[in-house]
């Protein structure tokens, strides 16, 4: 079983190898003028040196786009990334880590909070859903679970925006804090409801657009344990249509459940570029949005690098749950 | 009369050479499997919304643009300046000297040119570069479906290409060939397109109204792992077959032999995936335009036509003008939801045990 | 290629397009079945109903079941399936009854009716009763019966064992909490510890060794034949008055197929209860059964005594059963089948469904379905050979 864990590990690093050297080429197609652009301020007030800039272009493969040049370049800076240096960010002036460490716990927060919200209402409407198959029920939720799915973000927020925003009030538009209140520096309850207050229409908007997924996965995975064997043994022992469902067959249905719940966790730390740029919340995905615009090429590096990470780990974390949750499958 | 009949029982006992040989087997009828899968699909009554609103968003998107071109002709990118007076009303209250507070208030005229309101040559108004919108939102639907059908359709030609040759060779083909595909898969699928779009827009080499062929190539390279995934695992099944045994012990060439099985067996998931994918290229491609991105100003598309409500770039179209943006989130949702509703009803279709 | 020929209309020689059904008859099929299920389901469906409506009296008091013209049918898309057509049978106390058929004759389902587990909503019960002794001395019409009442019968007064055991066991519990499970929820005032030693009780009259072992074991870590011991250690759980095994042993090897029947066997002498032994075995039928029922396509064409139905079959199609099962007497013939197979269940005429596939049809087989004869109180047959005894007689002699 741990050879199994070993190899899976080696995998993933394989993976992210590849995935390491395509982001590098594909980042390289970026015009190296870039670099100029972004770095000119800086060499002109002096906090930067020409050395430095052309450093910087081949660190990213920007100076010598001959193959050698390009695998000479990738090499520094797959030796650099593995040391735990993504590099410095020109946008943000300081080192890419740094700006993630920073921003990703905004994202988190929001994130998370979503992933709650979507276990707690998608799962029991999953199961319902899937008892009463093609109950009007069954009908309304997977229509409106498909409607959520099929939401733009950008539009689901201009539409809560204009409606409980600016015609109603009751939320405010765009950012994290509100500017125009000043609070004494001991009131933290203060600010931080007022942040909770800001985060409000994001955490929705994720949650409405997410939920119908996990809605449906419950149901079609419901579904295919309401209709095995064991489902029969369990009505012929008498038990209750709630135990039968509830108790033997939601406990199958919680395999791949947990297994695809938990895989999506490390995610939770991406950020939601769209999001977070609509309502100016300043996370990682709101950070990420802008450097790509402004072709702050190592903040996307090592942004792009960071998310696949977190897809491996993912993966990983499914596997783990797999075997804990599937009695099944057992280390033996 | 009776005597007769009294006859005729007695004589239907004794009677052997009149058995009828009808087979007892052929007395039901049955439904043929195609017509068994339409029927399935049109029974669903998810479908049969879906397939209408699918058909709606083709008419309005591909015949409504030839209709409004013989009637009023307007076409996309033309600018029509309706002078519309505007007041504008500020007021502010001030102090006076004699202690009382007095209210100032200023009115103005001006005369706007564009964003006219909804009226009879301009059913959704003209937007804020003067353009008709109900006519650009037709414009728009062009762009994102015919994105999204090549891009589906390229998609599914890679995976296929390369998912049969995973599946068919093995050994280290199938090894390199899911390893790049297991790359692409771990890809971020947004950001690297947002770095790809950005890419495409500045290199100079590369004019405006051809982006869109390197968008939809940007676009296909995130999509294909799925299709050669799912081709690959049914060459995989299709080997471990019992028929597939006998069709070699008949000397059928393996190529003949697992191309012919291969075909029927893939195809019902292809399209279901293809119909499912469709509604997924679709958000992508309005993503980008949102993000300035997509197909360049000033072609209309959905996503772009949305920006314009950005609360960043100010709050007075989100506020005022839902006129510009909300059609086209409408018609997004039209599609996407069209297609998932389709897709969906074909999965139960072809496969009534895979019931959602 | 193949795949788009599946929407194309094919003509094929000799085949009328008449097979298939028209689009309008489909949605005339789906819209009675919509119409019909819904009926059926709403009459299960209705809360507190009163007792009356399902109380009624046994035909005889030594029976604990009684099928009455029970009619269970399938409400499908391309037609009404008669799973179950007419068929009357009892099940005496202390008895094992065979139910013997070819696989589709609707042996499962008639069992299946009696637990109320038809596949509905598809499936209902439309006619007919199934009248239940319980252990009070009431007396139940199961197929009028409210589905919350039902559940208080179900494990433990007629408890069941399904021919699969390998997926008939809830792979995320453990066989303990499984076997608990059923004596916490029929025996008043158990506790977890009671309902542990009355498992632990069971397994071990099932002859399972390491019962300890067992008990905290999952499913998946147990052989085929240990779970049907432990399906059957389930049934028993409760004393039930009635076990209807399935097909218990088609599914296991053949030495495990003795094992498990003898355990059967004797478990019923100890709980004193009947079982309802449903198989396709005949050999099963004869070293298990006082009474057999022979069924076919939906309905019974024979029933009588072991000895009866072994010594002097009547319907030509137990004729062919019996010469179709080895036996060490017959040594170089060929084993005898029956021509033909099993008709479609969809659309039955009204006459002999046998007819097409009998060795002695005559010209009324195919024009009206025969009544049951009587050659003794116990053994009957429906079939037109026996009908008016003079006739046959008077045939044999002109032969």
């Amino acid at each position: 079983m741990w050879k199994y864990f070993l190899r899976r590990i080696a995998l993933s690093l394989l993976i992210l190898l590849g995935v390491s050297a395509l982001i590098y080429l594909l980042t390289m197609l970026m015009p190296a003028d870039y670099i100029d652009n972004q770095t000119s301020a800086a060499v002109q007030n002096g906090s930067m040196t020409l050395e430095d800039v052309q450093r910087l272009k081949e660190l990213y493969g920007l100076a010598d786009k001959s193959f050698t040049g390009i695998v000479k370049s990738y090499a520094a800076w797959l030796r650099s990334t593995m040391s735990g240096d993504l590099g410095f960010s020109f946008l943000y002036g300081r080192p890419v880590t740094d700006v993630l460490a920073d921003y990703i716990w905004i994202s988190f927060m929001i994130a998370f909070l979503s992933y709650i919200f979507q276990i707690i209402i998608g799962i029991p409407m999953g199961i319902k859903a899937a008892a009463n198959q093609y109950s009007g029920y069954d009908y309304t939720v997977s229509v409106f679970a498909m409607a959520g799915t099929a939401l733009p973000s950008f539009f689901l927020s201009a539409l809560l925006m204009n409606v409980l925003s600016i015609k109603w009030g009751i939320f405010p538009l765009q950012g994290l804090v509100t500017a125009t209140k000043i609070f004494p520096a001991d009131a933290h309850f203060q600010i931080l409801l007022d942040k909770v207050w800001h985060l409000i229409l994001p955490i929705t908007v994720l949650t409405v657009l997410n939920v119908g997924g996990t809605m449906r996965f419950t149901r079609t995975n419901m579904l295919e344990v309401l209709n095995s064997d064991y489902i029969r043994t369990a009505r012929a022992k008498g038990l209750s249509e709630q135990v039968v469902t509830y108790k033997h067959a939601f406990r199958n249905t919680m395999i791949p459940l947990v297994t695809s719940l938990s895989g999506m966790l490390p995610g939770l730390f991406g950020g939601a570029m769209i999001t977070e740029t609509v309502f100016a919340i300043p996370g990682i995905g709101y950070m990420a949005l802008r450097a790509t615009r402004q072709g702050d090429i190592p903040f996307i590096m090592g942004y792009n690098m960071f998310l696949s990470i977190l897809t491996v780990l993912g993966m990983l974390i499914s596997d783990v749950m797999y075997m804990v949750v599937d009695p099944r499958v057992k280390l033996s | 009369m009776t005597m007769d009949n009294e006859k005729a029982k007695v004589s239907s006992y004794t009677d052997y050479s009149e058995i009828t040989e009808q087979d007892l087997g052929q007395r039901f009828r049955v439904i043929s499997p195609g017509r068994m899968v339409a029927k399935r699909f049109f029974k669903s009554k998810l479908s049969v919304v879906g397939l209408a609103m699918i058909i709606f968003v083709f008419l309005f998107s591909f015949v409504g643009p030839l209709i409004v071109d013989a009637t009023w002709g307007h076409g996309e990118t033309e600018v029509f300046e309706v002078p519309r007076v505007s007041d504008m009303l500020t007021t502010a209250d001030f102090k006076a000297p004699d202690g009382k507070t007095y209210d100032y208030y200023d009115k103005s005229q001006t005369t706007i040119l564009y964003k006219a309101p909804l009226s009879g040559t301009h059913w959704l108004g003209t937007d804020t570069s003067g353009f008709d919108i109900f006519t650009r939102l037709m414009y728009g639907g062009r762009i994102s479906l015919m994105i999204s059908f090549i891009v589906i359709f390229l998609e599914t030609v890679i995976g296929v290409f390369l998912g049969g040759l995973a599946g068919y060779f093995g050994k280290w083909v199938d090894m390199l060939v899911m390893r790049i595909v297991d790359i692409f898969a771990c890809l971020p699928g947004l950001p690297i397109l947002l770095v790809l779009s950005a890419a495409i827009s500045s290199i100079e080499a590369i004019p405006a109204e051809h982006r869109i062929y390197y968008l939809m190539a940007a676009i296909t390279l995130m999509g294909w792992t799925g299709v050669a995934r799912i081709v690959r695992g049914q060459i995989l099944m299709l080997r471990e077959q019992e028929y597939m045994l006998a069709a070699e012990t008949t000397g059928i060439k393996a190529f003949n032999r697992i191309f012919k099985h291969l075909v029927p067996n893939a195809m019902p998931q292809l399209i279901v995936n293809a119909t499912l994918g469709l509604g997924g290229v679709i958000l992508y491609e309005s993503t980008l335009s949102f993000l300035g991105l997509g197909v360049p100003f000033p072609r209309a598309a959905w996503g772009s036509m949305i920006a314009l409500a950005d609360p960043s770039r100010g709050q007075e179209i989100l506020a005022n003008y839902p006129n510009m943006w909300v059609p086209a989130g409408l018609l997004i949702v039209i599609t996407v939801l069209g297609f998932s509703f389709i897709g969906d009803g074909l999965r139960d279709a072809f496969d009534p045990r895979m019931k959602r | 290629m193949g795949f788009f020929d599946r929407f194309k209309v094919k003509k094929v020689e000799g085949v009328d397009d008449t097979m298939y059904l028209t689009l309008r008859e489909e949605r005339q099929i789906t819209k009675e079945n919509t119409k019909i299920i819904r009926e059926f389901e709403r009459q299960k469906n209705r809360k507190n109903v009163k007792e009356e409506e399902y109380l009624t009296q046994m035909k005889d008091p030594s029976n604990v079941v009684e099928f009455d013209n029970l009619h269970t049918y399938f409400f499908t898309e391309i037609g009404t399936v008669k799973a179950v057509n007419g068929v009357s049978f009892d099940i005496p106390q202390g008895k094992i009854v065979g139910v013997v058929g070819e696989s589709g004759c609707g042996k499962s389902v008639t069992s299946l009716s009696l637990m109320q587990l038809v596949q509905a909503p598809q499936g209902q019960i439309v006619d007919g009763s199934i009248r239940y002794l319980d252990s009070s001395g009431k007396c139940y019409d199961i197929a009028k019966m409210p589905k919350d009442k039902m559940l208080e019968i179900r494990g433990k007064e007629i408890s069941m064992i399904f021919q699969e055991p390998m997926t008939s066991l809830n792979p995320v519990f453990k066989i303990g909490e499984q076997m608990d499970e059923v004596v916490l929820l029929h025996v008043d005032g158990a506790t977890p510890e009671s309902a542990k030693a009355r498992s632990i009780e069971m397994l071990n009259l099932v002859g399972i060794a390491d019962v300890e072992k067992i008990y905290n074991n999952y499913p998946h870590e147990l052989s085929g034949g240990m779970r049907q011991r432990v399906m059957i250690a389930m049934a028993l759980a409760c004393d039930p008055r009635l076990i209807i095994a399935d097909e218990p042993t088609t599914a296991l090897d053949v030495t495990i197929q003795a094992q498990i029947l003898e355990l059967l066997q004797n478990v019923k002498d100890k709980i004193n209860g009947s079982i309802m032994l449903i198989t396709h075995d005949l050999g099963v039928i004869a070293e298990m059964a006082d009474l057999v029922v022979v069924m076919y396509a939906g309905r019974i064409i024979e029933k009588g005594t072991v000895h009866e139905i072994f010594k002097n079959p009547k319907h030509p199609y137990t004729i062919g059963l019996m010469k179709s099962k080895p036996s060490g007497d017959t040594q170089d013939d060929r084993l005898y089948s029956i021509k033909g197979q099993v008709p479609n269940p969809i659309n039955m005429p009204d006459y002999c469904y046998f007819c097409n596939r009998c060795d002695h049809a005559m010209k009324i087989c195919s024009e009206e379905y025969p009544e049951l004869v009587e050659f003794s109180p116990t053994h009957m047959a429906a079939c037109h050979l026996y009908y008016g005894k003079g006739l046959l007689e008077q045939k044999k002699g002109k032969e």
